[in-house]
């Protein structure tokens, strides 16, 4: 396959950035997204030139670390991670367009690649359990209810790639914060903080400067793991029942 | 390997002082209701909702003028005596202006601010523009302005006084409807204004369930099609008024 890229490229977080075309050949089809990339960094880089950076590591869907706005679409045309898109979801002569998250509270750093650390923050904030650490426990020491097991884990498979922030037009991190506040709010083991964490959470995403949800739902058809958006309504759910709690005590 | 340095630099990020509040010092429930986006939503939601209420009681008042100008004048005035012998004339009436108002200025005010904030959060576009789903916030934000700029001509026409047509008279608004709807600007006014409220609660009915927590994956046909009948109805209601004045069905 042959292609024209469009590339967003931006020396440092402080430079102003612009789309740079590049043609790159000989690509096949059961290229990911990003092999596809390597072969044109490989190119650069043969020529003297900067290669284009961009965030990736496990390169089989499951850390979030991979990004990239392709087409206007989050992780590109297939609801899947940038690593798992193959070539075969494009035409040969196709132009593809290649930018960074967009939002005030993901800066660029460099070309494709954003500082994602406002999410690290709200995890600090109270996605954890309080729960002595060491070998891990007999497993059905604390029984769960199916269901809740269901929704616990629906919410677990959240990889924090923050394509539902880029997808939104307020640059809102809702769909984010509530698969990590359902996740553990739901089980006995995050019994203790349900109320703090939800409470917590929610003030360092405010704090970040993400915007509010307006339920376009952008970030559930973007999710690569399928977060849906009615656990916003169910974070909602959580948040005013711990501050009606507070507003009791 | 120059490429190595932003990436150091991005993990230097990651530690760097955390903004927000420090765990332990909360801000009151109050205040999260007001200084927190989902709290200031949830505000949208109910003085939406406390104007929704008011709407359907407000459309179906309406249709009255359909019986006649002794029914339609009647009603108006029974609005005035609502509540006595308890209530003094108007008080009732007054009640409900001031809850209104209050609705109103809040509903108008949180939107305002959640907008500023969500237009802030996402500065840059991209530049490989697609159709994007913002819609729905696009016609809540620009249906409000209409709805606002509505509701203040609204007053001034049939309520005041101020704007209307010709020879306004206190306790006769029978005629008064007739005299809006005879003018062209009237009618246009009115009818961009009730389409404006039929998409208004459309997307803020099954919204509001949404950010009251009370959405969930089971409730959402029930949510979406109680928007979309709530939606029409009242749009229809609203519109069948200026329609019987202009076809002479009411005269
Ligand atoms: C003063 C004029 C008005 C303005 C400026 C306004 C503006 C808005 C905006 C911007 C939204 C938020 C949309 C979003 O976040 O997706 C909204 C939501 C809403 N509006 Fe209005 N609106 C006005 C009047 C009304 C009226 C007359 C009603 C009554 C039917 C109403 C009912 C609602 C409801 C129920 C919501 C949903 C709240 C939520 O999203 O939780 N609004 N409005
Ligand atoms: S909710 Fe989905 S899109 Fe958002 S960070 Fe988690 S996995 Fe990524
Ligand atoms: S590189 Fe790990 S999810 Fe894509």
């Amino acid at each position: 396959m042959k292609l024209t890229l469009r590339v967003w490229r931006q020396k440092n977080a402080g430079a102003d950035g612009a789309m740079s075309t590049y043609e790159v050949d000989g690509i096949s089809q059961d290229m990911s997204f990003l092999e596809m990339l390597d072969t044109l960094n490989e190119e650069l880089i043969l020529k003297g030139e900067d290669p284009v950076a961009f965030d990736h590591d496990c390169r089989e869907g499951i850390c979030g670390a991979c990004s990239l706005v392709i087409n206007g679409d989050a992780h590109g045309p297939e609801r899947t991670t940038t690593c798992q898109l193959h070539m075969r979801s494009f035409e040969d002569g196709d132009t593809i367009d290649v930018e960074p998250w967009r939002a005030s509270a993901f800066p660029v750093v460099k070309d494709l690649v954003v500082d994602r650390s406002a999410f690290d923050r709200i995890i600090q904030a109270g996605g954890y359990i309080t729960a002595p650490t060491g070998a891990a426990p007999e497993a059905h020491a604390t029984p769960v209810p199916k269901p809740d097991a269901d929704f616990a884990f629906e919410h677990a498979e959240c990889i924090g790639c923050g394509a539902c922030v880029a997808a939104c037009p307020n640059g809102s991190a809702m769909l984010f914060t509530s698969a990590k506040v359902n996740h553990l709010n739901v089980l006995p083991q995050g019994a203790p903080e349900r109320e703090t964490r939800v409470l917590d959470m929610v003030g360092q995403m405010d704090a970040e400067g993400f915007g509010g949800c307006t339920l376009t739902g952008e970030c559930a058809t973007a999710c690569p793991k399928g977060i849906p958006l009615p656990s916003i309504a169910a974070m909602n759910k959580e948040w005013l029942r711990a501050n009606r709690k507070a507003a009791k005590r | 390997m120059r490429s190595l340095a932003p990436t150091v630099i991005s993990m230097a990020l990651a530690t760097r002082p955390v903004k927000g509040t420090a765990p332990g010092k909360r801000p009151s429930p109050a205040r999260s209701l007001w200084d927190s986006t989902i709290g200031k939503k949830t505000v949208m939601a109910v003085s939406g909702l406390i104007m929704l209420g008011y709407l359907v009681a407000h459309m179906l008042g309406n249709l009255k003028i359909f019986f006649g100008s002794d029914e339609f004048n009647g009603y108006a005035h029974w609005l005035r005596t609502i509540g006595e012998p308890l209530m003094h004339y108007e008080w009732t009436l007054w009640v409900i202006r001031v809850v209104l108002v209050a609705a109103v200025v809040l509903h108008a005010v949180s939107a305002y601010q959640l907008s500023r904030r969500d237009i802030k959060a996402r500065p840059t576009k991209y530049v490989h523009r697609r159709k994007r789903a913002s819609y729905a916030t696009r016609t809540m934000r620009w249906g409000g302005i209409i709805l606002a700029l509505f509701i203040v001509w609204h007053i001034l026409d049939l309520t005041t006084g101020t704007v209307h047509a010709d020879g306004f008279e206190h306790g006769r608004p029978y005629q008064n409807v007739i005299d809006t709807f005879s003018t062209w600007y009237g009618n246009v006014i009115y009818i961009v204004a009730v389409t404006a409220v039929g998409l208004h609660v459309r997307h803020g009915f099954w919204s509001a369930a949404q950010t009251l927590g009370v959405g969930n994956a089971r409730r959402e046909r029930l949510l979406k099609t109680g928007a979309n009948t709530l939606a029409l109805v009242l749009t229809l209601g609203f519109v069948s008024v200026p329609v019987a004045v202009m076809t002479g069905v009411v005269s």
